[in-house]
C-alpha cells in the first residue's frame, strides 16, 4: 500500500516498506547520516537520521514510513541534536583533519561542515588507539573509528569473512580484527574486498595513495554532502 | 670581540637580571636574559627558545605518506619549505631516483614563490620599522602601519611581493598557507592556465620591485656605514646547499662549507651524508640545539646559513640581476666573507630577486601544464631531504619500516643552524651597546634588531608582528622581581 506523510510541512509520497529516510530521499527530501547505507539493512546506531513522529525521536533508517505521519526533521531542534552526536563522535576519536588523508572524502568531516558544526563544544578524550600497519596494502588507522560497523557488516555479509568486530561497551568499545594476534596482517583479508572501501572515516586506507588527489579535488570538497548524497542515490 | 664569556656568568646569582620575553616581530616565541653586575656591565646573554614542539617524537608511528602534510604544520610562514624537505626525503623511500620534469618545475615554483613571499614578509613587516626609523625611534610607529604612513609605496610593495609569493603557492600547492602540492615521488597537480596567465602578468613587476627592494637595503648601508658594517659583527663558518656546478640553488644541492675567511673547507657533500659532517649539541638552558660541524668540535665548529651564508657561499647566481648584486655585495667584503648582521637584509633581498628571476623563467616552461607528474622505484627504508629554506639550510630524515610507518625522524631547521650565530649576535649588541647604559626600550631594541637579522622562525609556527608587549623585569639577587617596564 503506498502512502503520504508530512516531512517539514512537505507532503511525500511512499510505497509500501520503504523506511522514512528511503521515501524521503526519493522524494528528494536530503536526511543526514553516517552508518546508513543502501547496500544494507538500516542499523541504527549512528542516530544522526533521528526525526521527530508526532513528538518522538526515532531513527528515521529504521522506522517504516507510514500513511498520515507529521514528521519534522530538518529544524534547529533536531540539526542542534545531529550536531551535538557529531561534536561527540569528534570529541571520542582523534579526528585531526588538517593532516588527515581521507580528509575531503569523509562522511563524518562532510556532515560537520553539512550541519555547520564550528567547534568540538566538549573536551576531547584523546583515547590511544595505536595504528595497525601488519596487512601489506591496507593501514587500519582506529583513531578516526565512528562504530557505523559498516566494515563489519561488509565484511561478514558480503565478503563472507567476518574480519571486523566491535568489542567492550559504552566509551570502551572499539574495533577489532579477528584474528588471534589482533593484527590485519594475519587474516585473509584483501584490498579488493568490499570492506577495505566502505569506511566513511579513515579507518580502512590503501597503503601509499595518501595525498594522490589535491585536496579542493575531492568529493565532498566542491559540494556539500546533501547534494553528494542524493545524486548518489538517484 | 670574545662573546664567547657572555654564555654562562660566574657567580650568577648575584647579578641583577633583565628579561625580553617575548622577542617581537620574529615568528614564535623566543626570550633573552641578559644579567648585568652592580656597573650594568653585561655578564651573561642568552637567547631562549622556550617552546616545545615534539614533531621529531609524534610523526613516529604514522604512515609516510602522511608526512609531508603534517610536518607542514610546524610553520605557518614557511611550512612549504617543511612539506618539501619531507617529500624530497620521502622521494628516496618510494624510490623515485629523479623527478619528472614537470614534478621538479612544480616544485621548484613553489618553493621560489616561498622564498619571494617569505623574504618579502621578513623585510617590510618585520625589519623594515627598524631600518626606516631606527633602532629608537618612537616604538608606537615602529610597525608595518608606521612604514605604510611614512613610505606608503615602500609598504604597498612589501605587501604585493608578499601576495605574490602566496599565489604562487596557492597556484603550486592548492592553498597559500598547508596546501597539498606535492607527494613523495613528486606531485599531484599541474599548473593551471589561469593561474599561469595572471602569475605572467605580474612578475615582470615584481622583478622591477625586489630591484628597488635590494636597492633601498643598499642606500640604508651607504647611509651609515659603520652601524651597518659594524652592528652585531662576528666571524664565523657558514654553510648551505650548492648546485654541483657552484651555482646558487635552493632548491638542491649538495653542503659547502667555509671557514670564517671564506675558504672553501667542505664542499661537494651529498645530503645523504649530512650526518658524517654535522652533529649537535644540547645545552640545559635552551630547548633548541646547537649544530656543529663535526671536524671543529662544538666550540668551533658552528656556522651561519641563511642569505648571507648562501649568496658568499655559492660561486654565482644563475638569474642576471641577481648575479649583478651578488657580484656587488661580495665587492663590498674587499676580499673577505661580510660577517656584517645587517648584511642579512642586503643578502635577502639580493635572494628575493633570484626568486622573482627563477619564477619568471619557470612560467615560460611548458612542462608545468602537462607531462607525468609521478615517479617511482624500489622502496627504500630511510631518505634524507635538504632543501635551502627562507631561513636557512633545513634536513629532514626519516627511517620507515617494513610496514611503511615512521620509525625515526630527525630534524634540523634553519633557526637551529643559527642558534649559536644568533647568541653570538647578541652578545656582540650587548657588549657593544647595552654594557654601562641604563637601560631602555630603545637600547633593548637593539638586541631584537640583532636576532631579527637572522629571520628567525623560533617555533615555525607564529609570529608577534609588533603587537606583543616587550617586558622588563629586573629581578633581584634573590629572585624577586624589583621593577617590571611593559611595552606594548
Amino acid at each position: 500500500m503506498n502512502g503520504r506523510f508530512m516531512l517539514d510541512g512537505q507532503p511525500v509520497m511512499f510505497e509500501e516498506g520503504q523506511t522514512i529516510l528511503q521515501a524521503a530521499k526519493a522524494a528528494g527530501h536530503y536526511i543526514p547520516s553516517l552508518c546508513w547505507h543502501p547496500d544494507f539493512p538500516p542499523h541504527g546506531s549512528c542516530k544522526l537520521c533521528i526525526v521527530k513522529v508526532g513528538g518522538r525521536h526515532v531513527s528515521s533508517c529504521a522506522l517504516q514510513a507510514k500513511d498520515g505521519m507529521e514528521i519534522e526533521s530538518n529544524t534547529p531542534e533536531i540539526n542542534g541534536e545531529r550536531r551535538a552526536l557529531l561534536q561527540m563522535l569528534f570529541v571520542e576519536g582523534n579526528h585531526f583533519c588538517p593532516s588527515c588523508e581521507k580528509s575531503g572524502n569523509c562522511e563524518l568531516q562532510a556532515q560537520a561542515y553539512e550541519l555547520e558544526m564550528t567547534s568540538a563544544r566538549f573536551n576531547y578524550f584523546f583515547p590511544v588507539r595505536p595504528v595497525d600497519a601488519s596487512h601489506p596494502d591496507i593501514l587500519l588507522d582506529f583513531n578516526r573509528c565512528i562504530f557505523c560497523e559498516l566494515c563489519v557488516r561488509a565484511s561478514r555479509d558480503i565478503d563472507g569473512k567476518s574480519i571486523f568486530a566491535l568489542t567492550n561497551r559504552g566509551i570502551h568499545k572499539h574495533l577489532v580484527v579477528n584474528a588471534e594476534s589482533g593484527r590485519l596482517g594475519d587474516t585473509d583479508f584483501s584490498a579488493l574486498d568490499r570492506a577495505a572501501s566502505i569506511c566513511p572515516v579513515g579507518v580502512i586506507l590503501p597503503k601509499r595513495v595518501g595525498f594522490a588527489v589535491p585536496i579542493g579535488e575531492r568529493i565532498y570538497d566542491e559540494k556539500p554532502i546533501s547534494l553528494v548524497s542524493m545524486e548518489k542515490e538517484r | 670581540m670574545n662573546t664567547s664569556s657572555l654564555e654562562t656568568a660566574e657567580n650568577r646569582e648575584s647579578l641583577r637580571k633583565v628579561v625580553i620575553d617575548p622577542v617581537s616581530r620574529v615568528e614564535g616565541h623566543g626570550k633573552v636574559t641578559l644579567l648585568l653586575d652592580e656597573e650594568g656591565e653585561v655578564r651573561e646573554a642568552r637567547l631562549h627558545i622556550v617552546e616545545f614542539r615534539g614533531f621529531e617524537v609524534f610523526i613516529q608511528g604514522r604512515p609516510y605518506w602522511e608526512v609531508p602534510v603534517m610536518v607542514q604544520r610546524l610553520c605557518g610562514i614557511c611550512p612549504v619549505s617543511h612539506h618539501l624537505a619531507a617529500c624530497k626525503a620521502l622521494d628516496h623511500v618510494v624510490g623515485a631516483q629523479s623527478l619528472t620534469p614537470t614534478a621538479e618545475k612544480m616544485r621548484r615554483l613553489m618553493h621560489y614563490g616561498q622564498i619571494l613571499q617569505s623574504h618579502a614578509l621578513h623585510f617590510f613587516h618585520l625589519s623594515s620599522p627598524d631600518l626606516l626609523f631606527g633602532f629608537e625611534s618612537e616604538v608606537g610607529k615602529r610597525n608595518i602601519v608606521g612604514v605604510a604612513a611614512a613610505h606608503p609605496e615602500v609598504a604597498r610593495q612589501g605587501v604585493l611581493l608578499r601576495k605574490f609569493g602566496q599565489e604562487v603557492i596557492r597556484a603550486t600547492a592548492g592553498k597559500r598557507i598547508h596546501g597539498t602540492g606535492a607527494v613523495p615521488g613528486g606531485m599531484n597537480r599541474h599548473l593551471a592556465p589561469d593561474d599561469q596567465r595572471m602569475l605572467k602578468a605580474d612578475v615582470a613587476k615584481m622583478i622591477e620591485w625586489s630591484r628597488a627592494a635590494v636597492e633601498l637595503v643598499k642606500r640604508l648601508h651607504r647611509a651609515d656605514p659603520v652601524l651597518y658594517d659594524a652592528f652585531g659583527t662576528f666571524s664565523s663558518g657558514i654553510m648551505s646547499l650548492v648546485r654541483a656546478d657552484g651555482a646558487m640553488d635552493l632548491y638542491h644541492g649538495q653542503l659547502r662549507f667555509r671557514d670564517a675567511n671564506g675558504a672553501i673547507t667542505l664542499d661537494a657533500v651529498p645530503d645523504q651524508d649530512y650526518h658524517s659532517v654535522i652533529g649537535e649539541q644540547v645545552k640545559p638552558w635552551s630547548y633548541m640545539k646547537f649544530p656543529y660541524l663535526r671536524d671543529l668540535g662544538p666550540d668551533q665548529g658552528w656556522y651561519k646559513v641563511g642569505p648571507l651564508a648562501r649568496v658568499q657561499n655559492c660561486d654565482f647566481i644563475p638569474s642576471p640581476f641577481a648575479e649583478a648584486e651578488r657580484r656587488e655585495f661580495i665587492a663590498h667584503g674587499q676580499g673577505g666573507l661580510i660577517h656584517a648582521t645587517l648584511a642579512y637584509h642586503w643578502a635577502r633581498m639580493i635572494e628575493m630577486l633570484h626568486a622573482a628571476e627563477v619564477i619568471r623563467d619557470l612560467l615560460d616552461d611548458p612542462d608545468l601544464m602537462d607531462g607525468p607528474l609521478l615517479s617511482t622505484g624500489t622502496h627504500a627504508r630511510e631518505g634524507v631531504g635538504i632543501i635551502e629554506a627562507p631561513r636557512g639550510t633545513l634536513i629532514h630524515h626519516y627511517q620507515v619500516g617494513e610496514d611503511d610507518l615512521v620509525s625515526m625522524c630527525n630534524l634540523i631547521v634553519s633557526t637551529t643552524h643559527n642558534n649559536q650565530a644568533m647568541n653570538t649576535a647578541i652578545r656582540a649588541v650587548a657588549q657593544r651597546y647595552l654594557s654601562g647604559h641604563e637601560l631602555t626600550e630603545g637600547l633593548l631594541n637593539h638586541i631584537e634588531v640583532a636576532i631579527r637579522a637572522y629571520d628567525p622562525c623560533l617555533s615555525c609556527a607564529t609570529h608577534a608582528l609588533g603587537q606583543m608587549p616587550l617586558v622588563m623585569e629586573l629581578v633581584g639577587p634573590g629572585g624577586e622581581t624589583l621593577s617590571r617596564v611593559t611595552r606594548g
